[in-house]
């Protein structure tokens, strides 16, 4: 169940319970996540696992009554400790969310450089560095270096969404969270994100919450089957998928229900 | 089947020809509106026109310079005062109005939005004017200030409230603090909509008289002294039209027309200054 005692542990919640008002949406979920793994988060919908992934950044608790109890520990430290300021660790934790979301307003390169100019003015090229580094780790440098100061609204779907990782990964964040990044794209946009996950896991600590049970197979670790609120079941991916221990995973991963 | 068929398509035709005739008797009235006041106004139209003051009662000759000029000072002060406190209260509301203050200075900024501008003339009489002793431009920009406030403050909630919650919250998880996300992401985003709306609010007030009547009261001369009384195209028509004069009737419309003139070249340079850098903007 466990992973491997000798992988360095990154993140790890203990207990997380995520509320909305009094209404639990995740209940009592302790998952450690390795250093340079990618797990994945599966189940049906409703199940809590974007609620979930919401609170490793602590982006849950901005929703109209969220609040959780438990912990986040991020390299022990648990991140919802008043002592954290949540804007600050959002720059560690980075996120891309189910839709691309390129700021309109800006051209490619501003997009990428916006979480950068967060802290003050930095020297230019520096920050040409960082873009061009994101950039080219999210496989995305080859067709956008020619016209980095176009609007990010002429990319194409896949495109946005790999933009949108690279700007997630420009402030070199150690966990990065993915939310069905591939939900609205199309097959091709998809595999060029799922080949860009076994290269970026080399550098960051990666969750990935899925609907596509086949991705989740292909991309991951491990993986953890989400049901009404409660982790179910978790284990290296190859073992979940062929032996789950649990009826209902096997139900879930064979398509009687979800 | 086929009568089902053959009802929708002579509804889906009746409505569509419906609407069609409603757009277009709403253009028409605009039409005629410029249509009318480029017949009676054109003719009067001179170089003098613009660059000359009043002058007395039966002399001919003259133009409106002092009221151009004074027009533009005192909604452009009224823009100076009430864009700020306009927009900026409509972020707020946009962004931290959920409450129950944001439920209190939306109800007071829909009645205001209702409120007769010649109400709003006599507030500013009342605490300008009377204090102050005399007439004046300042008078008359406060009371401008306070109309385009409520209205400028709901159009710019409605714009920001469009923006996609999904770019607020990529902001975030970007580690932007919540004061920059308004300002840099979903502000910026809205700009477009804000900067119309704004345009609509100065274009609204330029045209206003009554507020005018007992603040800026108007001036023959030509004066820049924004503590003094002030003329402006709206009260100069005004005057012009309500006149006994048939030279007088003849400026009026003029003056119409050069105002209409005005209003219509600040929308298209809003419009060309919006121009998204990337062809976006609508």
């Amino acid at each position: 169940m466990a992973p491997p005692a000798d992988a360095r542990l990154q993140l790890e919640t203990a207990r997380l319970t995520a509320l909305y008002g009094r209404r639990a949406v995740v209940k009592d979920v302790s998952i450690l996540f390795p250093a340079h793994t990618v797990t994945a988060l599966i189940g049906p919908s409703g199940c809590g696992k974007t609620t979930f992934l919401r609170c490793l950044n602590r982006m849950h608790e901005l929703s109209e009554g969220g609040w959780i109890t438990g912990k986040v520990l991020l390299h022990g430290e648990d991140i919802y400790d008043p002592g954290i300021d949540a804007v600050q660790l959002r720059r560690r934790v980075g996120m891309v969310f189910q839709r691309p979301t390129p700021f309109p307003t800006m051209s490619i390169y501003d997009n990428v450089a916006a979480g950068l100019r967060v802290n003050g003015s930095r020297p230019r090229a520096e920050i040409d560095a960082a873009v061009e580094g994101a950039l080219r780790r999210a496989a995305l440098w080859d067709e956008v270096k020619d016209r980095l100061r176009q609007s990010a609204l002429a990319l194409s779907g896949g495109q946005q969404q790999r933009l949108c990782v690279a700007r997630g990964l420009a402030r070199e964040p150690e966990v990065l969270l993915l939310d069905e990044p591939t939900a609205s794209l199309d097959p091709t946009g998809t595999q060029r994100i799922e080949e860009l996950l076994h290269e970026l896991k080399t550098r960051y600590t990666i969750v990935i919450v899925t609907h596509n049970l086949q991705q989740a197979a292909r991309v991951s670790d491990y993986t953890g089957f989400f049901y009404l609120g409660e982790l179910v079941e978790l284990g290296r991916t190859e073992e979940l998928f062929t032996k789950p221990t649990k009826h209902q995973t096997e139900a879930y991963i064979t398509g009687r229900f979800g | 089947m086929s009568v089902h068929r053959w009802r929708r398509r002579l509804v889906s035709g009746t409505m569509t020809t419906l609407v069609g005739v409603l757009s277009f008797v709403a253009v028409l009235a605009l039409l005629l509106i410029l249509g009318h006041l480029v017949a009676k106004g054109a003719s009067s139209l001179d170089w003098s026109f613009f660059t000359r003051n009043p002058v007395p009662a039966g002399a001919s000759g003259g133009g409106v310079a002092n009221a151009i000029v004074g027009t533009a000072i005192v909604v452009g002060l009224a823009a100076l005062i009430g864009l700020p406190i306009g927009i900026g209260t409509g972020l707020y509301l946009a962004e931290y109005g959920s409450g129950r203050l944001g439920w209190v200075v939306r109800f007071v900024a829909d009645v205001l939005n209702g409120t007769p501008s010649i109400v709003v003339g006599i507030f500013a009489w009342t605490w300008l004017v009377k204090p102050m002793g005399h007439f004046s431009a300042l008078a008359g920009s406060v009371a401008l200030a306070v109309l385009m406030v409520p209205m400028l403050a709901r159009t710019t909630e409605e714009m920001v409230r469009l923006v996609p919650h999904s770019l607020r919250e990529a902001a975030l998880a970007l580690g932007y603090a919540r004061w920059r996300t308004s300002l840099r992401i979903v502000a910026r985003t809205a700009l477009a909509g804000i900067v119309t709306g704004a345009l609509v609010g100065i274009a609204r007030v330029a045209g206003e008289t009554a507020p005018l009547l007992f603040t800026a009261l108007g001036n023959l001369n030509f004066s820049t002294s924004v503590l003094q009384p002030m003329q402006t195209l709206s009260l100069q028509i005004y005057v012009y039209a309500t006149g006994p004069f048939e030279e007088w009737h003849r400026m009026a419309w003029a003056a119409a027309l050069v105002l209409m003139g005005l209003v219509l070249i600040l929308a298209l340079a809003a419009r060309w200054a919006l121009r998204s850098r990337y062809g976006a903007a609508r």
